[in-house]
């Protein structure tokens, strides 16, 4: 493997760590909100799946273009699928999150904070498995 | 049908939402004493248009037959209140305050997409004096009266004095007739709440006798989203003793509550107030109400009288129970600002008894509702029939702004209406035509 490509995955793999942070983190407030009531939980829930977005949305674009540009099997598929899932559902949770009050949150963002966070937990498993890019290396 | 669209909006989400959800639709009646209330409509983008500015060039805002109008002055820096003083000066509050932090991310963003509809001029913190002696429309005497002020917006005269309601407090200055600059050090009244002020504008109106003065308080959220501990003493409108400076809520719940003046034949206090935005392009009308002492309004727990918002928790069933309709409303998302009633005969013909209305316009439904000084005819102290328009043109053929009405002043001694336009800095004047006094 040669120097570069090994930088690449490196941060790669740091890009994909912010989504598995992030949307946990999200569920995790969103969750505090509707025990409490608390707007501030639901505000720290928004930057959350804002941020996780921005990173997120990054390494899949990443990994599509290795997609595109090699050979891989389907675990590199399921690793896409699971992270663009992630942020197509993050992005409908962030418009969710900006209504306001109980709004912000109720049963349907919670419900999306929750796949959000599922399926970022998939595709950091398997980012951080050894189990990806398999073909790019041989 | 309603609840099939509502269904359909929160399905599809996102832009889609934006084109389907944000137009209002026909047969629903928006204004009166009772409105129809179509049900709560939320989408995850809220309906979103801006008028874009594109100023007056050569033409005026259109009045009735039988009117003129003409620019009293322009160049102001964002007007928004008028005051005439007893010989006919006209004081004009000129400023933008506010400024409470964004907590979200939509607030970064909202904030952005408004400011494309409002004037790039800076405020002006200040009160400009214009005079128009000779009465051809146009004010050849123009000084800044009082200067240094934080975001002043209510006036009021009473018995040798100029109040004015800054975003922090009320102050007063003593004032001589004729005089076209006051350089004396304010005198605080009271404080005002101004902590985060997302409504910061704080109305003002002095009682007929003048021993009391009314200022109106607006919330500090859209409805309770940034938490209740933030909400104390605030969309409420308070009673000022004029001298000691004591002061008692009268009215609670009441959101915005942005201009305030005394109905002449019964010297009831009265308010326009601007409702919660985001559940839908026909909810919730902004009103036209008297101020009953001790009544609650419903904000946030609930809107016109006792309909629930599901967006704010923890409920409170026992206040709502409590809560009062407003009289008359005068469409939703409006942007209700001005406030002025007719007296001593008005205008004559169809504008005797009443009130004018100045409607700043929507940003939150697709067809645009407001931009315009509405005229809500009055019987017996009570508004009486249909609100007509005075005061158009502020919109293009295309839905561009040419300006804002904000404040309105009728004064009976002239037969004039003023109207502030904050978005081309411009005082307009309606009065009769062919009536100008001569020279």
């Amino acid at each position: 493997m040669s120097g570069s490509a090994g930088l690449g995955r490196a941060v790669h793999g740091l890009l994909v760590s912010f989504p598995v942070a992030l949307f946990s983190l999200g569920a995790a407030t969103d969750a505090a909100f509707l025990r409490t009531a608390q707007i501030q939980w639901s505000n720290f829930s928004s930057w959350a799946i804002v941020g996780a977005l921005i990173f997120g949305a990054t390494a899949f674009l990443w990994s599509l273009i290795d997609l595109a540009r090699f050979r891989r099997t389907s675990l590199d598929f399921l690793y896409s699928g699971a992270l663009g899932a992630a942020c197509l559902l993050g992005l409908v949770n962030a418009f969710k999150h900006s209504q306001d009050g109980w709004s912000s949150v109720g049963a349907f963002g919670f419900t999306l904070s929750i796949l959000c966070c599922a399926l970022a937990l998939i595709a950091g498993a398997l980012r951080y498995s050894g189990m990806l890019d398999k073909e790019a290396i041989r | 049908m309603i609840r099939k669209s509502a269904l359909l909006c929160g399905a599809l989400g996102g832009a889609l939402a934006l084109a389907a959800c944000g137009q209002s639709e026909k047969g629903i009646n928006e204004v009166g004493p009772t409105p129809d209330l179509p049900g709560i409509r939320q989408t995850l983008v809220p309906p979103m248009r801006i008028a874009k500015p594109v100023g007056w060039g050569d033409e005026t805002p259109r009045a009735p037959e039988g009117f003129m109008v003409t620019a009293l002055a322009t160049d102001l820096r964002i007007p928004r209140q008028m005051l005439v003083l007893p010989n006919g000066d006209i004081l004009v509050a000129e400023g933008r305050g506010g400024g409470a932090p964004a907590l979200r991310p939509k607030d970064v963003i909202a904030g952005v997409i408004k400011k494309q509809g409002n004037t790039k001029v800076k405020g002006g913190d200040r009160i400009t004096l214009l005079r128009d002696a000779d009465g051809d429309g146009r004010a050849e005497v123009r000084t800044i009266f009082i200067d240094g002020l934080n975001a002043p917006y209510g006036l009021a005269y009473v018995d040798g004095r100029i109040y004015v309601a800054e975003q922090d407090a009320l102050v007063s200055f003593p004032y001589v007739e004729g005089q076209t600059r006051i350089t004396a050090t304010p005198e605080e009244l009271t404080r005002l709440p101004s902590a985060l002020n997302h409504h910061w504008t704080k109305a003002l109106a002095a009682s007929a006798d003048g021993t009391t003065l009314y200022v109106g308080i607006g919330s500090n959220s859209n409805a309770g989203e940034r938490g209740m501990a933030v909400e104390e003493e605030r969309a409420v409108v308070w009673a000022i003793d004029r001298v000691t400076g004591a002061r008692r809520t009268i009215a609670r719940g009441i959101r915005n509550p942005t201009a305030l003046a005394i109905e002449p034949s019964s010297n009831a206090l009265w308010a326009v107030v601007n409702e919660r935005d985001e559940i839908g392009p026909q909810l919730v009308p902004d009103y036209l109400t008297s101020v009953r002492d001790g009544a609650f309004y419903g904000w946030p727990y609930s809107y016109w009288g006792q309909n629930l918002d599901p967006r704010v928790r923890p409920q409170k069933p026992e206040l709502v129970a409590t809560a009062v309709k407003p009289d008359y409303a005068l469409g939703a998302h409006v942007a209700a600002l001005g406030l002025s009633f007719a007296r001593e005969g008005g205008f004559g013909g169809a504008f005797v008894e009443g009130a004018f209305i100045g409607e700043h316009g929507s940003w939150n439904r697709q067809d645009l509702s407001g931009y315009k000084v509405a005229w809500v005819p009055f019987s017996g102290g009570r508004p009486a029939g249909e609100p007509v328009d005075f005061l158009t043109g502020f919109l293009t053929d295309k839905g561009e702004a040419r300006g804002r009405p904000v404040g309105v002043w009728f004064d009976p001694q002239r037969r004039i209406l003023l109207v502030a336009d904050d978005l081309s800095n411009t005082v307009w004047r309606v009065a009769p035509s062919g009536t100008a006094p001569a020279q």
